[in-house]
């Protein structure tokens, strides 16, 4: 657990005392990511400096698991927090493997189990230990050194991380790709990490909660769900923009938001039962499931048969399932691209579990909103 | 052909002023490398310090060698080195500081922040920031500045046989005081083929010191 009690930095430059950071306090529960988030100058980097004692408080308070960090020779306590700078800086005189036991070496742990753990850590991000452990940081690409970067700060296995734009000298696409990666080990790791970042998208993926900086002062420290349906002023509202809607989308899951109550159809059901079906629902489409409950086609409101014709003979194929673990954002992104605006939502066997439509999406967003 | 045959009919006597020759430099080098490299290093801490140390070493090389072994006789005779070895050794430490010292303070000022802040963060200490990060990324810069001031002093210590101190220089003065060109010659192109082998040899050991990581394309 990390707690900021009052913290101010106060630089005295030649025009006059700049106030970095103002009278911050917040509290993050261990285990989880907390996101700095705010305008360039706003004090992100600041506050993230003074955990590790790279920057002296002018006033104020750092507690780690209720320890005073004052209290601690701040050379134990940079060896006890990992730190993954913005420019990553590993060491070009230093191989892979080298640079990801610094702290371990520093520490005088043994050296065969700490290069392990570095081909153990390589491995955890997709590099081939074989390959890469002997190899010299200009040899890598940006992403392989932003991983290289990230699995360094985890080697001697901290309790707590601080990340200042970790992912920021990254492409967009591989940006993705690495937070995934990251999120993952996260799940596993349960480390408590402050993590800096400018970029909302990348903060409201990684975050367990957000805080808002505008010029060294906290404007709010929330969940992303909440900071998106509650923004506390009118600062903190146009930083997130209006289409933080949108944005909210990513974090509920289809499970949450779908219609599990609707009547699905089977391809020998008369057509007549899929009028019923259809009028009652008040949906354009119903769904039409074959004998493994899988969706095979949906049958239009508007098809033109016979008395005797079967549902089968008049649906038309599915052009898009989305899974229950998806989140909303992709799954309103399929139903736009594909023209479904009723989207089967399947399990991990292609089952049908329940139903999409822009209603029930709409309404569970509202229902977030109520909730807080 | 003459002095080809002065050459190889005094290859023991070169190959014995060429010895101490080396020992003259190796050893006054050695000791200006264990006091410039810390000062060019403890410079870079306060730029007034770094103006202040650079200047004087500046004004040190510009004092002609002659009238610096001119300035040691009376200085050092009263403890009985006013000539001989110990003035030449004293004059190589003095001309070396220059180089040593700027090549040092420069490499590591120009040390990328970025790493020396990951270096800090990691919690390294001072020491270990520098022995592991600092020094090694300036070694390149730094032994460029050792070869300077071995190349230079090479030339320096030439000079030093007026003052009695031996080496290949001797050949020189006595080819000059006895209007011998087979001396002269014989001393002034041992002297620059010592320079140049002890560059290269010096070269080697740059290149043998500098980490895989820090040479540029190394590979085809
Ligand atoms: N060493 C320093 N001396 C004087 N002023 C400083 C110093 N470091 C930071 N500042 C000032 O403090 C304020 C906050 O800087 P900080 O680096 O924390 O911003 P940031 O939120 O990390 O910005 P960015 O997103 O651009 O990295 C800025 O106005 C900056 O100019
Ligand atoms: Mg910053």
């Amino acid at each position: 657990m990390i707690r900021l009690e009052h913290l101010t930095k106060v630089f005295n430059t030649p025009n006059g005392p700049v106030r970095a950071v103002d009278d911050v306090s917040l509290e993050l529960p261990e285990g989880e990511i907390c996101v700095l988030l705010g305008p360039s100058g706003c004090g992100k980097t600041t506050s993230m400096k003074m955990i590790n004692r790279l920057i002296e408080p002018t006033s104020g308070k750092i507690y780690i698991n209720g320890r005073d960090t004052d209290a601690t020779d701040p050379i134990q306590l940079r060896r006890s927090i990992g730190y993954v700078i913005q420019q990553i800086g590993l060491f070009p005189n230093k191989t892979v493997a080298d640079n990801i036991c610094v702290v371990p070496d520093l520490l005088g742990w043994d050296r065969k189990k700490t290069r392990a753990r570095a081909a153990e850590l390589l491995e955890l991000v997709g590099m081939d230990p074989a390959a890469f452990m002997g190899r010299y940081p200009k040899e890598l690409s940006g992403g392989q050194q932003q991983r290289v970067g990230v699995i360094r700060a985890l080697a001697a296995d901290p309790p707590v991380m601080l990340m200042d734009e970790p992912f920021g000298a990254i492409d967009p696409i591989n940006r993705e790709v690495i937070q995934d990666e990251f999120l993952r080990m996260q799940q596993a790791l349960r480390k408590t990490i402050i993590f800096v970042s400018h970029d909302l998208d990348e903060a409201v993926k990684m975050a367990d909660k957000i805080a808002i900086f505008r010029s060294g002062r906290l404007e709010q420290f929330a969940s992303p769900d909440r900071l998106l349906a509650n923004p506390a002023n009118s600062f903190v509202e146009s930083f997130l923009g209006s289409d933080r809607a949108l944005k909210r989308l990513r974090l509920v899951r289809v499970a949450e938001a779908m219609l599990t109550e609707f009547d699905a159809l089977r391809g020998d059901d008369p057509h007549a039962r899929g009028k019923v079906v259809l009028e009652e629902s008040g949906l354009p489409f119903a769904i039409v499931v074959d004998e493994n409950g899988r969706p095979t086609g949906c049958l239009a409101g508007n098809a033109e048969a016979g008395v005797d014709a079967k549902v089968g003979d008049l649906a038309r194929p599915v052009r898009a399932t989305i899974s229950t673990d998806a989140d909303l954002r992709l799954a309103v992104a399929s139903m736009f691209a594909q023209d479904m605006p009723v989207l089967p939502c399947v399990d991990d066997g292609g089952r049908l579990k329940g139903i999409l439509t822009y209603r029930s999406v709409v309404k569970s967003l509202a229902s977030a909103e109520a909730r807080e | 052909m003459d002095i080809i045959w002065f050459m190889t009919g005094n290859l023991g006597l070169i190959g014995e002023h060429a010895l101490r020759h080396v020992s003259i430099v190796f050893v006054a080098v050695g000791i200006a490398v264990v006091t410039a490299v810390p000062i060019g290093i403890a410079i870079t801490q306060s730029k007034a310090a770094a103006d202040v140390v650079l200047y004087f070493a500046s004004m040190m090389i510009t004092v002609p060698s002659i009238a610096l072994f001119g300035l040691m006789i009376p200085l050092l005779s009263p403890i009985g080195y006013g000539i001989g070895y110990v003035p030449a050794v004293i004059a190589v430490i003095l001309y070396s500081q220059l180089p040593i010292i700027r090549n040092t303070y420069t490499a590591i000022s120009n040390v990328d922040p970025a790493l020396r802040e990951a270096a800090v963060g990691m919690g390294m200490s001072t020491f270990q920031r520098l022995r592991q990060v600092e020094i090694p990324l300036a070694i390149p810069v730094i032994m460029t500045g050792i070869r300077t001031a071995v190349v230079m002093n090479i030339g320096v210590t030439a000079i030093a046989a007026y003052i009695g101190a031996g080496g290949l220089g001797t050949f020189i003065s006595r080819g000059i005081s006895q209007s011998d060109p087979r001396q002269l010659v014989t001393g002034a192109v041992s002297v620059s083929l010592l320079a140049i082998a002890i560059d290269l040899i010096l070269l080697l050991v740059q290149k043998l010191l500098t980490s895989k990581g820090l040479v540029e394309e190394s590979r085809q």
